[in-house]
């Protein structure tokens, strides 16, 4: 290519990521006017902005695609990073029952429809996964925005997420393997290996976390961030080039990685963060065909009234078992609703590897009406009762 | 005179400490990892937050010393007045100190010197009774009950210039 050729594409691609980045910004001010979560709005630019959109977006495209990764990646290493190892153990502890409830509850329906659908049970697995798992950044924004945090049945919300995203380390392999093909006995080792990695990876996080901390340990910010970047994208690509799914790899960096260099971690990473999460559902709306939505529309619209139903029944129960009254039972069941990244997460994975392709458009319908389902329902625990009791 | 305060930990957020009043109402601080807290008044029902007030770090600590300031001089001048020959001393922990960034207990001020470390006042913020694994910082200001000779002791082992200290 002549160079004349390559600065034109230069321009053209900061004008399209400009142009993305800056829309992103003004609907996360949107949102925040709202008092909504700002991930549907992104899914719903990337849909406007996909085939037949207003721009087309071709010279950013390869970059967009990379940044899509890298925000996966990013998304993990937090979520790792947000739980200690401790906190892990604790929850694994004190919530398993209910972890295993919430599985069976919110994963059948996923699955179910899939095979229903005749798509096949690599899709089924798909599709559980999509249903299966809360949005813990959607449902921590909420609690903090309603001014939720120091309720009684809180805990018992944040446990049931922080099983869902153990159970992630072991479900992504589970799926990577799948999607890949080959026959039973490499999955069965692939889920053996994930199983391995992170017991061993718990373990060592709760005895030797200060060595792996001292790996990336550092006074100032500006190294910590590229440390913590840098151990983070390597081992994502060791655990891709093994077959394990990159994602696994950053989350188990994530809790690896403990003590104060997390904390600081977390603040250094955040924005970073938020750059390349947005660009990833931007990509993933992108590389969904918004025509394709209306046909999946009802079935989204059944698989989401469902599994708000049993996401209810699972935040019922684990209130319930935490000891907590009526009132906080109701709170913590509609809490546990919205989907979010994760669901996107799964389907992307899902598709980028040619499996059922409708499971796009069906996972950003789905993760559209559950965080809708959530902005009606969410405050009616609590509205119902002051109705009920005027003056209280 | 001792309140009970329930803590329940907050995976990914941080720690929410209820204290029940005498008055029947519950009281809830939340200390996200951010360090932004929130001020809990609760219902009448106890479980849910009737008033959820955010605080920034700043206001947090503004807060705590307007409550607590009084408290801690308070008891330091009853125990002043309890025990005559005893002094309070606030000592610093200097930036060359051996003990920047080790556990209280590494000391051994109080079986070396019969002295005892009552809080330490760390950016403003009072920590009352530190236990033996608490890290001191470099800045920290120990307060510290004993007799002169005690204090001084202690003073020295902080600065590094105690023969034995290390």
């Amino acid at each position: 290519m002549a160079a004349g050729g390559g600065e034109t594409h230069v321009a053209v691609l900061l004008i399209e990521l400009g142009a993305i980045l800056f829309v992103l910004g003004v609907l996360g001010r949107v949102a925040k006017r709202l008092h909504i979560p700002v991930i549907p709005l992104y899914l719903l630019a990337g849909l406007a902005f996909g085939q037949g959109g207003v721009l087309s977006l071709s010279a950013s495209h390869a970059f967009t695609q990379v940044a899509a990764e890298i925000g996966v990646i990013l998304l993990l290493v937090m979520l790792g990073l947000e739980y200690s190892a401790s906190e892990l153990r604790s929850s694994l502890r004190a919530q398993a029952p209910i972890g295993v409830l919430d599985g069976l509850l919110n994963a059948v329906p996923g699955a179910a429809v899939a095979l229903i659908a005749g798509w096949g049970a690599t899709a089924a697995v798909a599709l559980a996964g999509i249903t299966w798992v809360s949005s813990s950044g959607v449902i921590a924004k909420m609690l903090s925005d309603s001014g939720r945090l120091g309720n009684r049945e809180t805990p018992a919300i944040l446990g049931v997420l922080v099983i869902e995203d153990l159970a992630m380390a072991l479900y992504l392999p589970l799926l990577t393997a799948l999607l890949a093909g080959g026959g039973a006995g490499k999955v069965v080792s692939a889920v053996a290996i994930a199983v391995g990695v992170v017991t061993a990876v718990l373990i060592v996080a709760t005895r030797y976390g200060r060595h792996v901390t001292a790996l990336v340990s550092a006074k100032d910010n500006e190294s910590l961030l590229l440390g913590v970047l840098g151990l983070t994208l390597l081992v994502a690509g060791l655990a891709d080039e093994l077959k394990v799914s990159a994602a696994v790899g950053a989350f188990l960096v994530g809790i690896a990685v403990s003590g104060s260099v997390a904390e600081t971690a977390v603040e250094v990473l955040a924005p970073l963060r938020d750059v390349f999460a947005a660009v990833f559902f931007v990509f993933f709306g992108l590389s969904t065909n918004p025509t394709q939505l209306v046909p999946v529309l009802p079935l989204a619209l059944v698989l989401a009234i469902v599994t708000s139903g049993t996401k209810m029944t699972t935040g019922y129960v684990a209130a319930k078992r935490a000891g907590i009254k009526r009132r906080g039972r109701w709170r913590a069941a509609v809490t546990l609703i919205p989907h979010g990244e994760f669901s996107v997460v799964v389907a992307a994975l899902a598709v980028a590897a040619g499996a059922e392709e409708k499971l796009g458009p069906l996972a950003a319908c789905y993760v559209l009406i559950s965080i809708v389902i959530t902005a009606i329902v969410h405050r009616l625990p609590d509205r119902l009762h002051s109705e009920q009791f005027p003056g209280r | 005179m001792s309140v009970d305060i329930a803590t329940r930990v907050l995976p990914g957020i941080g720690v929410c400490q209820e204290l029940e009043l005498s008055s029947g109402r519950r009281l809830g601080i939340v200390t996200r990892r951010n360090g932004l807290r929130d001020l809990v008044l609760y219902d009448d029902e106890g479980e849910g937050a009737a008033v959820d007030v955010a605080l920034t770090d700043d206001e947090a600590n503004a807060l705590a010393e307007i409550l607590g300031a009084p408290q801690l001089t308070f008891r330091l001048a009853v125990l002043q007045r309890q025990a005559e020959g005893l002094i309070v001393e606030q000592l610093p922990v200097p930036a060359n100190s051996p003990f920047g960034g080790r556990p209280l207990g590494d000391t051994q001020a109080r079986t070396r010197t019969g002295a005892s470390i009552v809080a330490v006042l760390r950016q403003g913020a009072a920590l009352p009774s530190p236990t033996p694994d608490f890290v001191l910082q470099a800045g920290d200001l120990v307060v510290t009950v004993g007799t002169q000779v005690a204090v001084d002791h202690v003073a020295r082992i902080l600065d590094g210039t105690d023969p034995a200290a290390g």
